[in-house]
C-alpha cells in the first residue's frame, strides 16, 4: 500500500464508510461541485460599483484615477508618474502595447518584470467593488511579476469590468477562460505587514504603490 | 518543532516572570480583537455566514477522502505532482527528494505551519541545502533561532528593541528602532534571494477541489513570490484544507481575513494552479502538492472531527485570556492557544500534553469568535475528560474526584460535610469575608483573595425559602 492509499482508507475508516475507495459518494460529491452553490452574502449593499469600488480601494491606499475613455489612459499615467516624481518607464503586460504610450513621454518595455524595474503597468481580468480588488490572470501577455517586482504597480482597469464580489469574479472567468490559468491574483492594495509590534507598514515585499486607472463608462449601471 | 508541552506548567511559570515577554504581550493585548470587532460589525448577518461558513467545512470533511480524490485528479490534469505524506517526518523526505533531484541549493519559505510539524527547515539544512523563511515575521524568528508563537503574527513576542538589537547583529547595519526602516531593511536583504532561489516553498490556506488549486492568502508578497520566481515550487498543506468549489472559498476567505487581522481582505489572494503554461513568461516550471496527513485522519469520526474545521485564522488565541498572558511557546508546540490546546494533544498524544486542554477558564471566548462555529471549550472538556479516563492525571487530582464522587453519591453525607465546610471557611474568612490562604490550594490564594461562603449550604438556604 503506497502513502496515499494508506490516508485514504484511514480517512474511510475514520468516517465510517465502507471499502478502500469511494464509489457512490464520489458521484454526489461531483455532483455537488457540479451544482456550485452560492454562500449568503454579506447584508451590506451599493448602488454603484465603480464608486463602491473606489472607495473601498482608497481605504486600502490604492489611489484611483477615472477617464472617459482607453485613449487617454497613457495620458493619465504619465500624469501620475510626473506628479508622484516617478521614473516615466519600467515594464509593461505585452497585452498593452497597442495603447500610445510614446504620445504620452513614456517608454515601457512590454516583457516579464525584471528586478530594476521600477514602475510596473498591467490591467486586470476584472475588479471587485466589494473589497476593492483587482483580479489578474497570468499568461503570455499577463506575466504575473509586473504587478509584484516594481515598488509602483499601475492598474489600467475599464469600468465595465467592475463586478460586484468574487462569486461574479468566478463566474466571468468560467465563462470566458473554463479554467483558470497557473495564476490568479486578487490584489487589494499596497504590499503590507504588521509583523513587528502589530505596526502596519505599507511595503513589504510587493509594492509600495498601487495606483488604478479606471476607464469608460459606468453607464450600464 | 521540537515538543515541549508536556512541561507546559514549567513553561508557563518561566513565561509568567519573564519581564519582557510580559511587556510584549500587554502591547499585544487588544489590537486583533479592536481590529475584529470593528470589520465584523460591517457584515450585518455575520451569524448567518458562520453557519454557511462551518457547513461547507462540515461538508468537506464529511467526504474527504472523495474531495482530495477529485482534487488530486484536477491538480494531475494541470500538471501538479500530488504527493502524500503519512508522517511529519515523510513532509521532510518527500521534500528533500523533490529538491535533490532537481540539484536544489536555494530555497525561499514563505509561512507554512504544517512545515513547522515537520521541523522541515532543519532537515532541509542537514541535507546540504539553504532554507529561507521571507515572511517578515518567520524571517525574524529565523535569525533569532526561535519558533514562531502565533499562527499568524509568528513574532508577537518580540519587541522593536529586539528586533533592532537583531538585524543590527546579523545584517551588521547601524541599529535603528524605526519599525519601516527594519521592515525596509528585512525587504532589501530578501530580494536577491527570491531573485536566486531554486525552489518556492509555501503552505496552502486551501485546496479546491473543483480546479485542483492551491489558495494563499497574504499581505507581504513574500507568498507571491516564492510561488512565482523559483523554478519549482511546492506548496505543503493539510489534507483537511480542501474545499468543494470557488464558491465555497469566497464565503470562508470573508471570514478568514476578518478573523485574524481585522482585514475585509488581505492584500493578496493567490490561487495557483499547476505550473507555467505554453507561452507563459514566468511562473514556476514545476508545481508540486504535499498533502499531509499526520495525525490528522485520526480525529475523523471521533468528537474532534469538529477541530477539522479550523481555517488557522488565529482568532481564538487573540481573545483567549490565557494565551494573552502566557503567549504562544508555552504551549510547547506549532499551534498556540485554545485551538493549540486541542491540536498538539490529539496530533502528538494526549500523554504528550497532558496540561493544554486545562489551559483554559472554558469562558467560551474563543468559541464566539470562531468563524467556523469549532465548539472549542467542549472539546477543551472532552479532552480532559480522556485524559482521566487514562488515568493520565496526577494521583491527587484523580484521589479529589473518586472522593468527591464518593461524597456526592451520599447526599446526607455531603449535606453534613458541606455544612460543616461553610462554616468553616466563613469562620476563617473573618469580618472581611476573604480568605488570604487554602490549604492545599494556594495556587489559587497566590495572586488572589478568595471570596468566603457566608455561612449556609445552598440547600439550607433553599429549605429555608420553602418553609
Amino acid at each position: 500500500m503506497s502513502a496515499r492509499d494508506n490516508i485514504l482508507a484511514r480517512v474511510r475508516r475514520g468516517l465510517g464508510l465502507p471499502g478502500d475507495k469511494p464509489g457512490a459518494e464520489r458521484v454526489l460529491t461531483e455532483e455537488h461541485i457540479r451544482k456550485n452553490q452560492r454562500g449568503p452574502r454579506p447584508a451590506y449593499r451599493w448602488d454603484n460599483d465603480a464608486d463602491r469600488f473606489q472607495e473601498r480601494s482608497e481605504k486600502l491606499g490604492t489611489t484611483v484615477d477615472r477617464v472617459a475613455t482607453l485613449s487617454e489612459v497613457p495620458a493619465a499615467v504619465a500624469r501620475y508618474l510626473m506628479e508622484k516624481a516617478l521614473p516615466q518607464n519600467g515594464v509593461m503586460w505585452p497585452g498593452l502595447r497597442s495603447l500610445e504610450w510614446e504620445d504620452a513621454g513614456l517608454s515601457f518595455a512590454t516583457r516579464e518584470a525584471r528586478p530594476d524595474d521600477l514602475v510596473g503597468v498591467t490591467g486586470a481580468f476584472c475588479a471587485i467593488s466589494e473589497t476593492g480588488t483587482l483580479m489578474l490572470l497570468s499568461g503570455k501577455d499577463t506575466p504575473a511579476a509586473v504587478s509584484l517586482l516594481p515598488e509602483t504597480h499601475i492598474a489600467i482597469v475599464e469600468m465595465q469590468r467592475i463586478v460586484p464580489g468574487m462569486e461574479e469574479a468566478w463566474d466571468l472567468m468560467k465563462a470566458e477562460r473554463g479554467a483558470p490559468p497557473r495564476a490568479i491574483n486578487f490584489v487589494s492594495g499596497p504590499s503590507r505587514t504588521a509583523d513587528i509590534e502589530q505596526t502596519i507598514v505599507i511595503g513589504a515585499h510587493g509594492p509600495y504603490r498601487v495606483h488604478v486607472v479606471l476607464y469608460g463608462s459606468a453607464d450600464f449601471q | 518543532m521540537q515538543l515541549t508541552s508536556f512541561s507546559f506548567k514549567s513553561n508557563v511559570r518561566r513565561k509568567l516572570i519573564d519581564p519582557l515577554l510580559q511587556r510584549n504581550m500587554k502591547r499585544f493585548g487588544g489590537r486583533f480583537v479592536e481590529a475584529r470587532a470593528a470589520v465584523m460589525t460591517e457584515v450585518g448577518n455575520l451569524e448567518e455566514i458562520r453557519v454557511a461558513a462551518a457547513a461547507i467545512r462540515d461538508r468537506s470533511l464529511a467526504n474527504l477522502d472523495s474531495y482530495l480524490l477529485t482534487f488530486e485528479e484536477k491538480a494531475r490534469a494541470r500538471g501538479t505532482e500530488v504527493h502524500w505524506a503519512e508522517t511529519a517526518q515523510d513532509v521532510n523526505r518527500i521534500l528533500i527528494g523533490i529538491a535533490q533531484a532537481s540539484g536544489v541549493r536555494k530555497i525561499v519559505k514563505s509561512k507554512s505551519m504544517v512545515s513547522e510539524e515537520s521541523g522541515l527547515n532543519d532537515a532541509v539544512e542537514a541535507a546540504g541545502m539553504e532554507a529561507i523563511e521571507t515572511d517578515l515575521g518567520e524571517y525574524i524568528l529565523q535569525l533569532a533561532h526561535e519558533p514562531p508563537s502565533h499562527i499568524i503574527a509568528p513574532a508577537i513576542h518580540k519587541s522593536v528593541e529586539e528586533v533592532a538589537e537583531l538585524f543590527s547583529e546579523k545584517h551588521h547595519t547601524p541599529r535603528s528602532t524605526d519599525i519601516p526602516a527594519l521592515c525596509r531593511e528585512a525587504r532589501e536583504q530578501l530580494r536577491p534571494h527570491f531573485l536566486s532561489a531554486d525552489m518556492g516553498i509555501s503552505g496552502g490556506n486551501f485546496l479546491i477541489a473543483e480546479t485542483g488549486s492551491v489558495v494563499i492568502v497574504t499581505n507581504e508578497g513574500n507568498g507571491r513570490m516564492v510561488t512565482t520566481l523559483p523554478r519549482i515550487h511546492v506548496a505543503i498543506t493539510g489534507i483537511e484544507k480542501v474545499l468543494p468549489t470557488l464558491n465555497d472559498f469566497s464565503t470562508i476567505v470573508r471570514l478568514l481575513t476578518r478573523s485574524a487581522t481585522g482585514q475585509s481582505i488581505t492584500n493578496y489572494v493567490s490561487m495557483l494552479t499547476g505550473p507555467r503554461q505554453e507561452g507563459d513568461l514566468d511562473g514556476p516550471l514545476q508545481s508540486h502538492i504535499i498533502l499531509v496527513d499526520s495525525g490528522r485522519s485520526r480525529l475523523l469520526g471521533t468528537e474532534m472531527q469538529k477541530a477539522l474545521r479550523c481555517i488557522r485564522c488565529g482568532a481564538c488565541m487573540n481573545h483567549c485570556p490565557v494565551y494573552q498572558n502566557i503567549g504562544g511557546h508555552a504551549y510547547g508546540w506549532v499551534y498556540p492557544g485554545p485551538i493549540g490546546a486541542i491540536l498538539t494533544p490529539s496530533y502528538v498524544g494526549l500523554e504528550n500534553a497532558l496540561d493544554l486542554p486545562q489551559a483554559s477558564t472554558l469562558c467560551g471566548a474563543c468559541q464566539v469568535v470562531c468563524p467556523v462555529k469549532i465548539p472549542l471549550p467542549e472539546l477543551m472538556r472532552v479532552l480532559r475528560e480522556k485524559s482521566f479516563e487514562r488515568g493520565l492525571r496526577p494521583w491527587y487530582e484523580r484521589m479529589s474526584i473518586r472522593l468527591w464522587r464518593g461524597f456526592a453519591n451520599h447526599p446526607r453525607l455531603y449535606a453534613l460535610l458541606t455544612q460543616v465546610g461553610v462554616r468553616l471557611l466563613s469562620m476563617l474568612g473573618g469580618k472581611k469575608g476573604l480568605l488570604h490562604r487554602l490549604p492545599g490550594l494556594d495556587g489559587w490564594t497566590e495572586g488572589r483573595d478568595m471570596p468566603a461562603p457566608q455561612g449556609r449550604t445552598f440547600r439550607e438556604l433553599y429549605r429555608n425559602r420553602r418553609s
